[in-house]
């Protein structure tokens, strides 16, 4: 092919100012780093959902699946356990993952199947334009909740380490280099990784500035420390006005759900025939 | 007497099921053809459970009414089924535990006791007197229990002895001259087929009637390298087969209805997406959750219709275990020669069925393999071919970027709003039903039995075969069988229905999905015959109704 430019010719369409831009530049720098160590393009495998994050399926010239709202998670389990030697990235919004498919998010960690996830977590919803997510904080004024949310943002980096998720990680669309140390690092853990990205939406929900006061990125924090990392995710609660750690707060190696390797040239029709034998 | 139908009940918990296997082995090795239908309540413990265990000369699809032998483990299987004996009727109980005027009394609760054995155990010894009552010798009674029994089998095979001993023979079964089949579920017929045709990986939730379908695949994971999963949902089961059919593994999925209602935005997927996925269909009485353990044909207007927008789909009802196997293993072949989902209708009745099993018998499945990409130029997911059929690639193949999507794409899978190629998009995955429709004229997508001249027809679907083809055969009717319903071999089904003047339809539903589909397609159905109290026809009371 020779061409290993990894932009398409789809037109982007995001925002201008749009938090996603950050993931996209992230994630194809970390792209191209891994293709420059060694990775064949072609062993790389994206998974988008529904919404405005999907795009980016569109936007990366490597092999891609655009699938369904809140159903990022199963496709890539499978696409692992299909073929073990592709490294599978899928993109998932807040909406998307945190609510429409958390159950599926749980269980991959549960599982430990090694993928890598990435949410892009606006707390808004963009696409249908300026709904409350699961992250969106008490009283969020949306167009389904112009009186503001009754109910209380999850904490979505608690609920992936009582999963069992074995790499627990936040970033910020404001600070590239971060985000792509975070995204190999994530990329490279072999087991479940997610990692909850600050991604702020420009038109519906504008936190730059909000944001901008209050990360700091951990820092002498050990991540094979549950305990630590626990506290460290507690310290903002998605709701409160507290300060916002950014980093890797959990990694810890364990047994990754997987099949042994395929057995070759297996003959059907005897072994077929064998178990019929035994139905004698 | 070469025509018997043993019934034996308990309660559940009992081990009726395994025994009902064991008897049949017993008739197998005998040279008789079997089928056991299976009939238990949605409990784990108590209640009333019982199989009806049929042998004949001949290859049988479906249990009669009466019964030559009842063997009772508690009072209900005789009070239950007394309308089920006829005069000269062989009764064998457990005089232990049953009150009963007429018949053979074993102290089986006894022997149990003073063998030191496990009331599990006591279907060993009824199945031991049963053997003595019919003149089957004690050698082939061992023969079975060391090939079916692994635990205890000196203990269960001492007790069934005292059985043996305790009772007299009745009658005596005639060996015959024909071949020992082996027997299987039609749950472990359908798997077989999907391994025939290279099955790679399974993915299901547990629900009624497919649940044996998943137990039975991930028993043989390992000896035929599958990926057997159990996920969270059925959400994620449908999801994760789209998965994995992308990274060009054959995939299968199996569930009920309420599963399947769960999988359709999935399977509307695999439609957009061209991804080839076999659903194994398990329908039953709904609607909701209905009788989740017993059967019905519910799902064949859910099936033609289900997932948004419209898509090629191939939908394929067989009838027994013998077409279960091979239309299991063609729908996986299609599905992936076209790249669209298919759906295999099945259910309680076929599913947990077991059947006398010859497989030389069934034609060989053309193993015709997908259409690949040629390695030359940039790829495209969705080439725009004659046929409509793109040629494959996978993610890590060579040079190939492999993009699929569930928005309206391009030819190289990104998203499009453009009027034009929408257009050409849709006609090109609507197109392939076109050349699926021809490539079915080498199947035998429609079967006739019975007088093949009557000019009354009896037209039935799925595991109806047995009781219709049995009952239309004996009443010297036509008997048709369409085993495709998507896309439909119309000119074939009118073909089978020439000359006919009078058309009955025979449907485990209570309205008629196969007659009123066939009335879309100007066939005009006289008579409906519904059943739909979650319990299969019989011959007889087909033959009463007709």
């Amino acid at each position: 092919m020779g061409d290993t430019s990894l932009i398409t010719n789809a037109k982007n369409t995001w925002c201008s100012g749009c938090g996603n831009f950050a993931i996209l530049n992230a994630i194809k720098a970390v792209f191209g780093a891994l293709i420059d160590e060694g990775t064949p393009r072609e062993d790389i495998v994206m998974v988008s959902g529904i919404g405005c994050h999907a795009k980016i399926a569109d936007y990366i010239n490597v092999n891609s699946f655009y699938s369904l709202h809140g159903r990022v998670v199963p496709v890539c389990e499978a696409i692992k356990l299909a073929n073990p030697k592709l490294k599978v990235i899928g993109f998932a919004g807040d909406g998307d993952t945190y609510g429409e498919g958390l159950e599926h998010l749980v269980f991959a960690a549960k599982r430990n199947v090694d993928i890598s996830i990435v949410i892009h977590n606006n707390s808004v919803y963009g696409l249908t334009t300026g709904q409350y997510t699961p992250t969106s904080p008490l009283g969020f004024k949306g167009r389904s909740t112009p009186g503001g949310t009754k109910e209380l943002p999850m904490n979505p980096l608690e609920l992936m380490l009582a999963s069992h998720a074995s790499f627990i990680a936040r970033g910020y669309s404001h600070g590239i280099e971060l985000l792509k140390k975070m995204l190999k690092e994530a990329i490279t853990h072999k087991g479940f990784s997610l990692v909850d990205i600050l991604q702020v939406c420009v038109t519906f929900y504008n936190m730059y500035e909000n944001y901008n006061a209050r990360v700091y990125e951990l820092k002498d924090h050990d991540p094979s420390d549950g305990s630590r990392a626990l506290e460290k995710i507690k310290e903002w609660d998605y709701n409160s006005d507290a300060k916002i750690p950014l980093g890797v707060f959990y990694k810890k190696e364990r047994p990754v759900f997987e099949f042994p390797p395929k057995i070759k040239e297996i003959d059907l029709d005897a072994k077929i025939k064998g178990l019929l034998n035994d139905r004698a | 007497m070469d025509n018997i139908s043993i019934l034996i009940g308990g309660k559940a918990g009992d081990g009726i099921d395994k025994s009902s296997l064991i008897i049949g082995h017993i008739l197998a090795q005998l040279g008789y053809r079997v089928y056991i239908y299976r009939d238990y309540p949605s409990i784990i413990r108590g209640g009333h459970t019982f199989s009806i265990v049929r042998c004949c000369r001949d290859t049988i699809a479906t249990h009669l009414d009466s019964v030559d032998v009842l063997l009772a483990l508690n009072q209900d299987s005789l009070d239950l089924h007394k309308s089920r004996l006829n005069t000269g009727s062989l009764i064998v109980y457990d005089s232990t535990s049953v009150k009963s005027d007429k018949g053979t009394g074993i102290p089986i609760g006894l022997i149990i006791k003073e063998s030191g054995a496990i009331d599990i155990m006591r279907n060993s010894c009824m199945i031991g007197a049963m053997c003595k009552a019919l003149g089957i010798g004690k050698d082939i009674l061992e023969d079975v229990f060391r090939k079916n029994i692994s635990r205890e089998i000196d203990l269960n095979l001492k007790v069934a002895f005292l059985g043996f001993d305790e009772a007299k023979e009745s009658v005596r079964i005639e060996k015959l001259k024909q071949k020992a089949l082996p027997l299987i579920t039609g749950s472990e017929a359908l798997g077989l087929g999907l391994i025939k045709t290279g099955l790679n990986a399974y993915i299901s939730y547990p629900m009624t009637p497919s649940s044996g379908i998943l137990h039975f695949l991930a028993g043989v994971s390992e000896k035929f390298s599958l990926k057997v999963i159990h996920p969270e949902n059925e959400i994620g089961v449908m999801l994760m087969a789209a998965g994995f059919a992308y990274a060009g593994e054959r995939t299968a999925v199996g569930t009920s209805g309420g599963g399947f209602c769960l999988m359709t935005e999935g399977f509307s997927l695999c439609g957009m997406a061209e991804l080839p996925v076999v659903v194994l269909l398990g329908q039953r009485p709904g609607p909701s959750t209905g009788l989740p353990t017993y059967t019905g044909q519910t799902e064949l207007n859910f099936a033609l219709s289900a997932g948004q927008g419209e898509f090629t789909r191939f939908i394929t009802a067989p009838g027994d275990a013998e077409e279960a196997y091979y239309w299991s293993g063609v729908s996986m072949n299609l599905a992936w020669k076209y790249q669209v989902p298919a759906i295999i209708l099945c259910d309680k009745t076929l599913n947990e069925g077991t059947y006398s099993f010859d497989i030389e018998s069934i034609r060989e499945i053309d193993a015709g393999g997908p259409l690949l990409w040629d390695k030359a130029g940039i790829y495209q997911r969705y080439k725009n071919t004659r046929d409509g059929v793109s040629p494959l690639a996978f993610p890590s193949d060579k040079d190939a970027i492999v993009k699929v999507n569930s928005y309206e794409h391009d030819e190289s899978g990104i998203t499009t709003e453009d009027s034009h190629l929408t257009i050409a998009m849709q006609d090109k995955r609507l197109g392939k039903e076109k050349y699926l429709l021809k490539e079915l004229e080498h199947y035998e997508t429609v079967k006739v039995y019975g007088r093949k001249d009557a000019s009354t027809a009896l037209l039935f679907w799925g595991s109806n075969k047995g009781p219709c083809v049995e009952a239309g055969s004996k009443l010297g009717l036509r008997v048709v069988q369409p085993l495709v319903f998507s896309p439909f071999p119309s000119r074939r089904v009118k073909e089978a229905l020439q000359g006919v003047k009078r058309i009955i339809c025979v449907e485990n539903n209570a309205t008629g999905q196969m007659a009123d589909f066939l009335k879309c397609r100007g066939i005009n159905v006289d008579q409906r015959i519904l059943k739909y109290d979650g319990r299969p026809f019989t011959p007889m009371e087909l033959e009463q109704k007709l």
